[in-house]
């Protein structure tokens, strides 16, 4: 790498670093998404000239913001009187003025501002998909194309979603005064369901689009830190990053090759990855301190006793059969008891388990894994011909082909210990 | 001598790192220290995790407070630091606790997870 690249890719990754901040508060300024974001372009590449010249500025947020305050007026002006822009030099020279903005935009404002952000993204309104694909677009600054791959569609139909989306927040606005302490929580908590959203696009999807899984995954965990950074002292922000961290770790152990499932149990677990696994089990740490559980604290409280079990025989399934039933009481969904089901069965056996599961077939008949954890359990019985009924139902609603191919193996299993 | 060598940089664009670029800069500063490590010249290198996961001790006039977050103010200096195995933050928080009441003044003290971990050669 030349000293240029260097200093290019340097400056690129301060730009991406800083984005979420500087577009969050052109957005407070222009209150137009639109109008924030060419803002943001256009001091960008004032960056690349000012920044390879003199060096990058001590807070590049702060200098972004600044420089593409002044563009997007000009820009405004030049739509409006076709003025010509004012010389480089001139703009770049902002040495003094980056320093009283940088004092005028204190944490406080960048909080809300980039909670305000995030909090127009995750408009209800908005289909679960359009959400996610405008925090990427806005807030994380992907490229449409970018984004078009995570998701497995072309960029023109990405494009169209994005503007779409767009224009339904301008036509219903946004909050722009500071909002009080309760606004300001029940924003959070909604921002929060959505990063929690964009990771599991992410989780769910295809195992063969292994590009589009850690965009989605990357992505999530750098909006986790970036509002931790903001709410140092939220219990439940703590929970959540520390969930995705703890369920982004088995990533590396997820897949075979060929892209087949692998179930946590037959996982090589000396793939997991030790860092994220280290800074998901801090992180609840520090939520476990104020003694204010939450749903994400407790699902990173389960994914945390997997994470410490060096064999699936060390897990501590007692604990987790605990845990979802505490998530159970605080957030009932049938889903949530099927999971308990299956600690159940590891701590009381397949019959109890079962029992759990079998009323919950009008809810979730259609659930792929429904079908699958109550077919494992009739094996487990020894009530084969039930299990391969149960294991046909879930071939047929298996959303990708790695489910399918998963409960295959059950299938011939099942056909190996009875040859009839 | 022994020099403590402090590493600051942006952490947000440290954080917009992809997995390989991050790979491909720990493997270029591992062969920097390598031979060094081989010379008997390089000590403990440790990589920390975020400023998100730090927990920051404040001694103030009465009890100790925790706060969650990195240690923020600039009024005072670096001036020392421990490596320490515990089982978990309670614990930390606890050892911490008594070195604050063991040192005299005020001060603060950041608990930070670390990371990557090397020991070292040094031998003093």
């Amino acid at each position: 790498m030349t000293h240029d690249d260097d200093d290019d890719h340097w400056i690129g990754l301060a730009l991406s670093g800083a984005r979420p901040r500087a577009v969050a508060a052109l957005y407070r300024y222009f209150r137009d998404l639109d109008l924030a974001e060419e803002a943001f372009q256009d001091a960008c590449l004032r960056a690349l000239t000012s920044w390879r010249k003199n060096g990058p500025p001590r807070d590049p947020a702060a200098w972004l913001i600044l420089v593409g305050r002044n563009a997007g007026i000009d820009g405004t002006r030049r739509r409006a009187r076709f003025t010509p822009l004012p010389d480089e030099d001139k703009i770049s020279d902002t040495e003094d003025a980056e320093t009283s903005l940088a004092e005028q935009l204190d944490d406080s404002h960048y909080r809300d501002d980039i909670l305000r952000l995030l909090f127009v993204c995750a408009h209800p309104e908005l289909p679960a998909t359009q959400q996610i694909a405008l925090a990427l677009r806005i807030v994380s600054g992907l490229t449409v194309r970018q984004i078009a791959r995570a998701f497995l569609v072309s960029e023109a139909a990405m494009e169209q979603r994005i503007t779409r989306a767009k224009a339904r927040i301008a036509q219903s606005g946004a909050e722009f005064d500071a909002p009080d302490a309760v606004e300001r929580a029940q924003r959070l908590g909604v921002v929060m369901a959505m990063v929690y959203l964009v990771f599991n696009e992410g989780y769910s999807t295809a195992s063969e689009n292994i590009e589009g899984r850690n965009t989605f995954a990357h992505e999530a965990i750098r909006l986790g830190r970036l509002l931790l950074g903001l709410f140092p002292a939220e219990p439940e922000l703590m929970g959540l990053a520390a969930l995705l961290l703890l369920q982004q770790s088995r990533e590396p152990a997820r897949f075979t090759a060929d892209g087949t499932i692998i179930l946590m149990d037959d996982q090589d677990r000396t793939l997991w990855d030790r860092d994220m696994i280290a800074e998901g089990l801090a992180l609840l740490d520090k939520a476990i301190r104020h003694r204010r559980p939450g749903p994400f604290q407790i699902q990173a409280a389960i994914a945390a006793l997997h994470a410490r079990a060096a064999r699936p025989e060390d897990t501590d399934w007692v604990e987790i059969e605990a845990l979802y039933r505490a998530l159970e009481h605080m957030q009932p969904s049938p889903v949530v008891t099927l999971n308990r089901a299956v600690a159940v069965s590891k701590v009381e056996g397949p019959q109890a388990a079962l029992d759990l599961v079998e009323p919950l077939a009008p809810a979730l008949g259609n659930y792929f894994y429904f079908h699958g954890v109550r077919g494992g359990l009739l094996m487990d019985l020894g009530r084969d011909a039930e299990a391969r009924a149960a294991f046909d139902i879930a071939i047929s609603r298996a959303t990708t082909a790695a489910e399918a191919v998963h409960i295959r193996a059950k299938l011939d299993k099942l056909r190996a210990a009875a040859p009839s | 001598m022994l020099y403590a060598i402090l590493c600051y940089n942006d952490e947000a664009a440290v954080g917009a790192w992809s997995k390989d670029y991050d790979d491909k800069v720990m493997a270029d500063l591992m062969a920097v220290q390598k031979p060094l490590v081989e010379a008997g010249k390089m000590g403990p290198v440790a990589r920390l995790l975020p400023t998100t996961a730090a927990t920051t001790v404040r001694k103030g006039a009465g009890e100790p407070v925790v706060l969650d977050g990195p240690f923020a103010e600039t009024k005072e200096q670096f001036l020392g630091f421990y490596v320490l195995d515990a089982e978990n933050l309670d614990e930390a928080i606890a050892v911490v606790r008594d070195l604050a009441e063991a040192n005299p003044g005020m001060g603060s003290y950041e608990i930070r997870p670390v990371g990557t971990f090397f020991p070292g050669a040094v031998k003093t």
